[in-house]
């Protein structure tokens, strides 16, 4: 590669140089270390030779203090990952649900025995020359009999409910009822206690920013947000249950059998796990594609407590129908949208906790189609917390009117207001003569070069593109439409390509608060070259996918895809050279969907709150958040 | 999952004729000694649907199928029977009970499908692609004409099975062309809209519908009510919605845009924009890449999916609709497919009630089922056949691949190869029969030798 390319170790973690900057091998860097500002290019990047004049000022970047990892600032805020991806099935979860079916049935019996109709009532229809029949009820489910072949789901929950009965039956209601009362106090005065605490901490740490602030001030957005994070730390304080869970739950590690064998009987969907797998990425979960589909297919009845929707959402993942992180965010949320819609609170029960433990039920068959995105997680926490936070005088159908408008303001505000505000943002970047970059086809990156085209901006860019999907080719077959000047090309020809580039656009699927950014597999390398040629990368996320988790490497948390979409090549039967090898022990397929980039690589993110240099992901993160989640 | 099922049971069919009678409509014929019906009822059974309609042709026989609906599944499954008038064809008998109709998608079956495929399976992909009608499609049964072949002689003229022409795009999931067997005759006529959108179909002559389908209702409802000449789903109507799936004259898209009718129009704005991004992030279908090629003029989408779902070759799937489906599934159950019989094979691969009495130096083979408080004579051989509940069947009766249903006496020295004998008939001494049906309470006289006829009370 380049050998231009300057050491890593020019990335000091507490002073980091933002904006378009060169590496300038002789300089050392000039002020105090705490002196951020001054770190900060002051001549025009010049030895970038291929970057457009205004691009010195016009990339004016938030300036934002270093961050600090103080924890008692981030420690209230901070939730355990377990959050965003919830073992399949929680228990109480499934109970619940098992007795709700119960339920269902029951009353569906009674309710369909009294709507029979009588025999030899006789209907009129004006369209048809046949005439109507009336309906003779023969047979008529009076109990709910445990059925012989009911399928291995159904006795499964039959064993679990009787289970958590007979542990209920063992305490009385009155002794439940005085530990309930006990519990209630002992968190009554923990509230109370630390209440104080991270007021105390916020204003602490408020001092500390107005000390600096004699400094070069901070942005006008940044101190107001201070203020605002403040007032509400002040406000409302953080729920016991994000302290309860400090300690964060280790994910389920799918080379641990024992953990595994517990998973699967939970389970909904009985799948068989892929037997090659590679030894590094032995605790993802992998399933063979064909047994998950049928089987998903032939239960399609016997998931009864997955409302249709979410079940449709559901195989569109599995089958790749839906792919890229917003569309899957948007998707999952409008089903859950039709599923409050018909939902209805069972009696003797609340709105907000089955409610919770249905979503919880939905979610645990979405993760068996797909691992969920981070942005569905971040998309999912709002939903769990808008539903715990509903008043409880409200009717059911308020509360399901305001979830549904909740969701509804969720995805204009977050995806689709945010696109709008990148490409503002993003467009500024595009002038005249440039070549862009962009590799796959991300949602917001397209917006963006849309929205430049139509200003009336001369540009090409170069589409970069990738084995097994090639969604490459159905962004190129848009902009082409569009009557945007392109370039096609595969990812292997990337440092051939780069000479031309000028600018390089990145979507991601989430971006982590040590400003890695978590995208497509293949990212990385792009950015790594750009990098290597002096172009700046650019990467355009909108801000609910950030997340506070900090990544070093992509081993630790990916998915992994179907092995079989890399070893065959579809249409193209005279080049399948590894049919028939593909089961042998000596053969891994390893189909990585996401990579890291590690934030050296990247100049700019562009988000719905301006343009940021990486080392600002955790400041938005932390003060944006409570703002995400609308707490 | 917001799915009703309404069974098609038939009424007393033509073409069975000989062995269906009044008091043994179609759906009640006895397959392994439980009737056709009981298949379906329990395949649906154990996908846990247990809502059910069943529509069956005929006052009468609804009555005998609903009689014994009540019997046998009281207390396991909700069925409302609902009568049609004859002749009315499948599409009369969903026409009449259209008004029933209140779920999202109606799930179709044919009360005289003997399958182990999950229906589940059908209804997956339909909800998959949002299709306005799914089919199911089976491979056609290999063993069916061979039988035939060896059974010989006189029937070598037989009648040509009616296969489906079937075009299927590359995917194998989008239905593109369907012809039934009568046509297949003639010139196959192709869209060239259809082709053109696709590039490519897939033409096959080895799949065979299997009469399940899954409809979405609104659609269904509203084809029924427009095209009243339609008899058949099989052959009008799901050719239809084939033939018209890229200049739709259904209104598909009507209910969504009247509910965001009064919103502002700034949601408008962000609809669109939802649905930009959930249209990008897919993959399109050539539905889609049809729509938005000749966009323009208008900017409903006016096209509608019709998807297949292709069972695998393992699965076992036949209709019985004519006598030598009947003989084949018969054979089957207690052969091939024993597993959708229900019933636990000896060692012998055979089943004996035990309150049987067989005769001394009597044989049973492989393959066979013997029904309770049936007797049989010394020296009899039983090979691959159904023997029903209380027949008395004398000494040295040879019977092979055959079934014989209840209450049924045969003389000694009988002789029966490749026939049906309906409840009640009676065999005297030294009778041969091949290939033949006896209806019900029919007498063969003694000695006398029949081949390939069809012998009936006038």
């Amino acid at each position: 590669m380049d050998p231009r390319r300057a050491p890593r170790t020019v990335s000091d973690p507490k002073v980091r140089k933002v904006g378009f900057f060169t590496d300038p091998p002789d300089r050392s860097l000039p002020g105090p270390p705490n002196h951020p500002i001054s770190s900060f290019p002051t001549s025009p990047p010049s030895t970038v030779d291929n970057s457009p004049p205004s691009a010195g000022n016009s990339l004016s970047p938030v300036m934002i203090p270093p961050p600090r990892h103080s924890s008692s600032i981030l420690s209230p805020l901070r939730r355990d990952p377990p959050e965003f991806f919830p073992l399949p099935a929680s228990p109480t979860a499934s109970t619940t649900f098992s007795d709700d079916v119960a339920s269902t049935m029951k009353g569906r019996g009674v309710a369909a025995a009294s709507s029979s109709l009588p025999g030899g009532l006789l209907f009129d229809i004006a369209a048809s020359s046949v005439p109507a029949s009336g309906l003779t009820t023969v047979s008529v489910v009076n109990n709910l009999p445990i059925e012989k072949g009911g399928g291995v789901a159904v006795e499964m929950q039959d064993d679990q409910s009787s289970r958590s009965k007979s542990l209920k039956e063992k305490t009385t209601k009155a002794e439940r009822r005085a530990l309930q009362e006990a519990q209630r106090a002992a968190k009554a005065t923990a509230k109370a206690e630390d209440g104080k605490t991270p007021a105390a901490a916020s204003g602490a740490a408020a001092s500390v920013k107005s000390g600096k602030s004699v400094k070069p001030p901070p942005s006008q957005k940044n101190d107001s947000a201070a203020l605002a994070a403040l007032e509400k730390k002040a406000g409302d304080r953080p729920p016991e249950k994000d302290r309860k869970k400090e300690v964060p739950q280790p994910r389920m590690q799918f080379d641990d059998k024992s953990r595994v064998e517990k998973a699967k009987r939970r389970a909904v969907v009985k799948q068989t796990e892929a037997r090659n797998r590679v030894e590094l990425f032995r605790h993802l979960p992998q399933y063979e594609r064909g047994t998950q589909r049928t089987e998903l297919q032939s239960k399609f009845f016997e998931l009864d407590p997955v409302h249709p929707a979410v079940y449709k959402v559901g195989l569109q993942y599995l089958y790749g129908d839906i792919c890229g992180s917003n569309a899957r965010c948007i998707a999952m949320l409008q089903a859950f949208q039709e599923a409050i819609k018909d939902y209805s609170t069972p009696s003797e029960k609340t709105l907000a906790r089955d409610l919770t433990a249905k979503i919880g039920s939905y979610l645990s068959f979405l993760i068996e189609c797909r691992p969920l995105s981070i942005s569905m997680g971040n998309a999912i926490r709002f939903l769990k917390n808008r539903i715990a936070k509903l008043p409880l005088t409200l009717s059911e159908l308020e509360a399901k009117a305001t979830l549904r408008s909740d969701i509804d303001r969720f995805i204009n505000e977050k995806i689709i207001l945010a696109d709008k505000v990148i490409v503002k943002h993003a467009v500024t970047k595009i002038s005249d003569g440039d070549v862009l970059l962009t590799y796959g086809s991300p949602s917001a990156v397209e917006m963006v070069l849309l929205h430049a085209h139509e200003l009336g901006k001369q540009f090409r860019v170069v589409v970069v593109d990738s084995r097994p999907k090639l969604e490459g080719q159905l962004l190129l077959h848009r902009l082409v439409g569009k009557g945007i000047n392109c370039t096609y090309t595969h990812v292997n020809a990337i440092s051939y390509i780069m000479h031309e580039v000028t600018r390089v656009f990145l979507g991601a699927s989430s971006v982590l608060s040590n400003g890695t950014v978590y995208s497509k597999v293949g990212t990385a390398c792009v950015a790594m070259v750009a990098h290597a040629f002096r172009v700046p990368v650019l990467v355009c996320c909108e801000a609910y996918k950030f997340h506070e988790r900090v990544q070093l490497d992509s081993l630790c948390s990916n998915e992994l895809g179907d092995p079989d979409v890399i070893s065959k090549i579809h249409g193209r039967e005279d080049i399948n050279f590894l049919d028939g090898s593909t089961n042998s022990e000596n053969l891994q397929l390893l189909n990585l969907i996401y990579d890291a980039t590690p934030s050296d690589y990247i100049s700019m993110i562009i988000t719905d709150y301006g343009m940021v240099p990486p080392t600002s992901v955790p400041v938005i993160v932390r003060d944006y958040r409570r703002e995400h989640l609308w707490i | 999952m917001d799915f009703q099922v309404v069974v098609l049971a038939g009424g007393t069919c033509k073409k069975l004729l000989p062995l269906v009678s009044k008091d043994v409509p179609k759906a009640l014929l006895p397959v392994a000694n439980r009737p056709v019906l009981s298949y379906v009822l329990e395949q649906l059974e154990l996908s846990n649907l247990k809502d059910l309609i069943v529509v069956v042709e005929g006052e009468d026989a609804a009555l005998c199928v609903g009689g014994w609906i009540s019997n046998a599944y009281v207390d396991r499954l909700h069925v409302k029977v609902a009568a049609v008038p004859e002749d009315v064809g499948t599409a009369g008998a969903l026409r009449a009970i259209a008004h029933h109709l209140t779920a999202s998608d109606i799930l179709v079956v044919s009360g005289d499908l003997v399958s182990d495929i999950p229906p589940g399976a059908l209804a997956a992909v339909h909800r998959q692609h949002d299709a306005v009608v799914t089919t199911m499609l089976c491979s056609a049964p290999v063993n069916g004409p061979t039988e035939s072949v060896s059974s010989g002689g006189k029937d070598k003229i037989k009648k040509p099975r009616r296969y489906n022409i079937i075009g299927l795009d590359p995917t194998k999931q989008f239905l593109l062309h369907v012809a039934t067997g009568a046509e297949v005759e003639k010139d196959i006529r192709i869209q060239k809209s259809i082709l053109r959108a696709v590039d490519q179909m897939e033409i096959r002559a080895d799949l065979v519908d299997a009469h399940m389908y899954a409809f979405k209702r609104s659609i269904l409802q509203e084809v029924l009510d427009e095209k009243d000449k339609f008899r058949s789903l099989k052959e009008d109507i799901l050719p239809y919605l084939v033939r018209s799936q890229l200049k739709s004259e259904v209104l598909l898209n009507g209910v969504p845009q009247a509910e965001n009718g009064n919103e502002m129009v700034n949601s408008q704005n962000n609809q669109a924009a939802v649905s930009r991004i959930l249209a990008n992030a897919s993959t399109p279908s050539f539905h889609d890449l049809y729509a938005s090629s000749n966009k323009g003029s208008t900017l409903v989408r006016r096209t509608h999916k019709c998807c297949a779902y292709i069972a695998s070759e393992s699965k076992y799937c036949q209709c019985l609709n004519s006598i030598q489906a009947f003989s084949d599934i018969n054979r089957d159950v207690i052969g091939d497919a024993s597993h959708l019989s229900g019933y636990s094979f000896s060692a012998h691969n055979n089943i004996i009630h035990p309150s049987a009495q067989l005769g001394s130096r009597t044989t049973v083979g492989p393959h066979c089922m013997l029904w309770e408080g049936s007797q049989m004579g010394d020296k009899c051989s039983v090979k691959r056949s159904v023997i029903g509940r209380h027949c008395r069947i004398g000494s040295s009766v040879k019977v092979v691949n055959s079934v014989i249903m209840d209450h049924v006496t045969i003389g000694d020295g009988c002789s029966i190869q490749g026939s049906v004998i309906c409840s009640n008939a009676q065999l005297q001494e030294r009778s041969v029969l091949k290939d033949c049906q006896v209806g019900a309470g029919f007498v063969i006289t003694a000695g006398s030798e029949h081949k390939g006829e069809s012998l009936a009370r006038k």
